[in-house]
């Protein structure tokens, strides 16, 4: 045990210290610069991300809980073949949950258009980048965390149900209640964006500016 | 957090054991066996159960032993299903569970050797839970020495049969004394392995541990009375875990008789029901002890098989932990005791004792 934490928590922190005072020494310190880093990343990078946690974020958390729910089920089913049926209620559950995800998915890159690279940076098409990036981190967090919920639940519902059938309706409440848990995610993933424009070519005045905002870096 | 992995590995088999459990007997079913005015009917009202048709094809005039017999047969099966499916570490924790029935049969086959029976016949008498596939290979053993040798070589025991015994210890005075020392080393590497299972299979098991510790301490120290077991032997015999220990362990060394014991117990809540009627009998007959503890004590074990069905009821309330798999075994164990006594009551026609079982459910 003494070892392993050595290995995961000394470790990185030593790499991480021995490169920043190698920058630093070197006298490039400078090359680790938050505000550089935001403004060269193109709004594209961050709004494609953006997307990409969402829809896979949540098709974890409902795998997540489909195969917690799915292996209770299919064990109590054994003995009581009665709640198989019922119970694929939760499985519908945890699959909601990823289709959450697809919806704001599929919104979110309704934002993404072509736009030439000079004619990218500007302060609209940045806000678009970061809205997309961190409000679909927020629905996959969200639903992630939701699958989990709603998984664990079916599956106590699963083995309840198996037990003693009355149970299953009471249970089923609180799987609701869990799975509602997701929508909150999901508006306010949509409120997230609701301000962001699509990706647009700046406009002929804007176009300087866009020029100015772009560093040297991006060629 | 333990919800969100159990199931990777373990999600289709606690379903499975749960649904067994289901199959256990209720207070209706019992009160339908009761009922039964021969062996033939018993077992047409069994086959209504989840036993089914276990007893079907068995010749007519049915024994108990062929009931009870056919039951374990059925919860070996189940057993072994469990044991087919699970991996690590359910595998391991399921092993652990045999381990019991191995030292029994052991030591049945230790006691066997020293009687110099055939030790062949004695595999057939030996449960089926403890089996182990060189289990014939102790049987070649003539001598106690050879045995010994063999248990060290053959048997997933080693380990406690080395650290508590050599071979010179081995005779027929001590035998109960060997099977509570390797019993004591066994329950406390068991517990010890719960410990490195995470949370709430600790939480449950340790429960269940501690409690089979207390009992047997209790059993060891009511039993010795007026005994040649001298004080300090009794004490190594106690197990190092559970709720007594360790200064209910150490009050229980110094006891002589079955007033001190309950004093001992007092600190525990729980406990503190057991002694109560046995406690109150055993003053009011003062003059003839000998007799008087024999009763106390077989009431305090039928209230300790009762407090063990309520406790590993209990493991059931817990999802994701290994827990529900060890109970399951002793609740069906307990079920079959069960069976075999009420079938014994029918075969005896001894009416007036056949509610004197422990109902589960």
């Amino acid at each position: 045990m003494g070892l392993y934490s050595y290995y995961s928590y000394g470790l990185p922190s030593f790499l991480f210290i021995v490169i920043a005072l190698y920058l630093l020494f070197t006298g490039s310190g400078e090359a680790f610069n938050v505000g550089r880093f935001l403004e060269e990343t193109s709004p594209y990078a961050w709004g494609a991300t953006g997307v990409g946690l969402c829809i896979g974020l949540s098709v974890g958390g409902a795998g997540w809980g489909i195969f917690v729910t799915g292996a209770s089920i299919l064990g109590g089913g054994v003995r009581a073949p009665r709640i198989t049926t019922k119970n694929l209620i939760s499985i519908i559950f945890c699959e909601v949950v990823a289709i959450y995800g697809v919806i704001i998915g599929i919104v979110y890159s309704a934002k993404l258009s072509a736009v030439t690279d000079d004619l990218l940076y500007t302060p609209e098409n940045y806000y678009t980048g970061f809205a997309l990036f961190w409000g679909g981190l927020t629905v996959g967090a969200c639903n992630l965390l939701c699958g989990v919920s709603v998984g664990i639940t079916g599956s106590t519902a699963a083995i309840a149900d198996a037990t003693d059938p009355d149970l299953f309706v009471k249970i089923l409440v609180v799987e609701v209640f869990g799975s509602i848990l997701g929508l909150f995610g999901l508006i306010v993933g949509l409120l997230m964006v609701g301000q962001a424009n699509d990706f647009q070519a700046a406009s002929h005045v804007a176009a300087t500016a866009a020029k100015a905002v772009v560093s040297p870096y991006v060629s | 957090m333990e919800a969100l992995f159990f199931n990777i590995d373990n999600g289709f088999l606690e379903g499975i054991v749960r649904g067994y459990k289901s199959g256990i007997l209720t207070q209706n079913q019992y009160a339908n066996l009761t009922q039964c005015e021969t062996l033939e009917d018993f077992r047409t009202q069994l086959s209504a159960t989840d036993y089914g048709g276990f007893l079907a094809n068995e010749s007519l005039p049915l024994s108990t032993s062929t009931i009870q017999e056919k039951a374990t047969q059925i919860l070996v099966d189940q057993f072994n299903y469990l044991r087919g499916n699970a991996v690590e570490p359910l595998n391991k924790f399921l092993e652990y569970i045999t381990y019991s029935y191995m030292i029994d049969n052991i030591i049945l086959l230790i006691t066997g050797t020293l009687h110099e029976r055939d030790t062949h016949e004695l595999l057939e008498r030996c449960h089926p839970l403890g089996v182990f596939e060189s289990m014939p290979a102790l049987c070649v053993a003539t001598t106690v020495e050879e045995l010994y040798q063999s248990v060290l070589v053959e048997t997933p025991l080693a380990p406690y049969f080395r650290d508590c015994l050599s071979a010179n210890d081995l005779d027929d005075l001590n035998i109960e004394i060997i099977r509570n020392t390797v019993y004591k080393a066994y329950l406390e590497d068991f517990h010890s392995f719960c410990g490195t299972l995470g949370q709430p299979t600790q939480d449950v098991m340790q429960r269940t541990l501690a409690f089979e510790a207390d009992r047997r301490t209790i059993n060891i120290t009511v039993n010795s009375f007026n005994t040649e077991l001298s004080k300090e032997q009794r004490a190594k015999l106690f197990p190092t875990i559970g709720r007594l220990w360790p200064e209910g362990n150490n009050q229980l060394a110094k006891a002589d008789d079955i007033d001190q014991v309950r004093a001992a117990c007092e600190t525990v809540s729980e406990y503190r029901t057991f002694f109560n009627d046995a406690g109150v009998s055993s003053s009011s007959a003062h003059g003839n002890g000998g007799i008087d503890d024999l009763a106390a004590a077989s009431m305090l074990e039928d209230r300790f098989f009762r407090m063990e069905v309520f406790l590993n009821k209990q493991a059931f309330l817990q999802q994701f932990q290994y827990g529900v798999f060890f109970s399951y075994v002793k609740l069906k164990e307990q079920e079959i005791r069960n069976l075999t006594w009420i079938a014994e009551c029918i075969a005896q026609d001894a009416k007036d004792r056949i509610q004197d079982f422990i109902p589960i459910f």
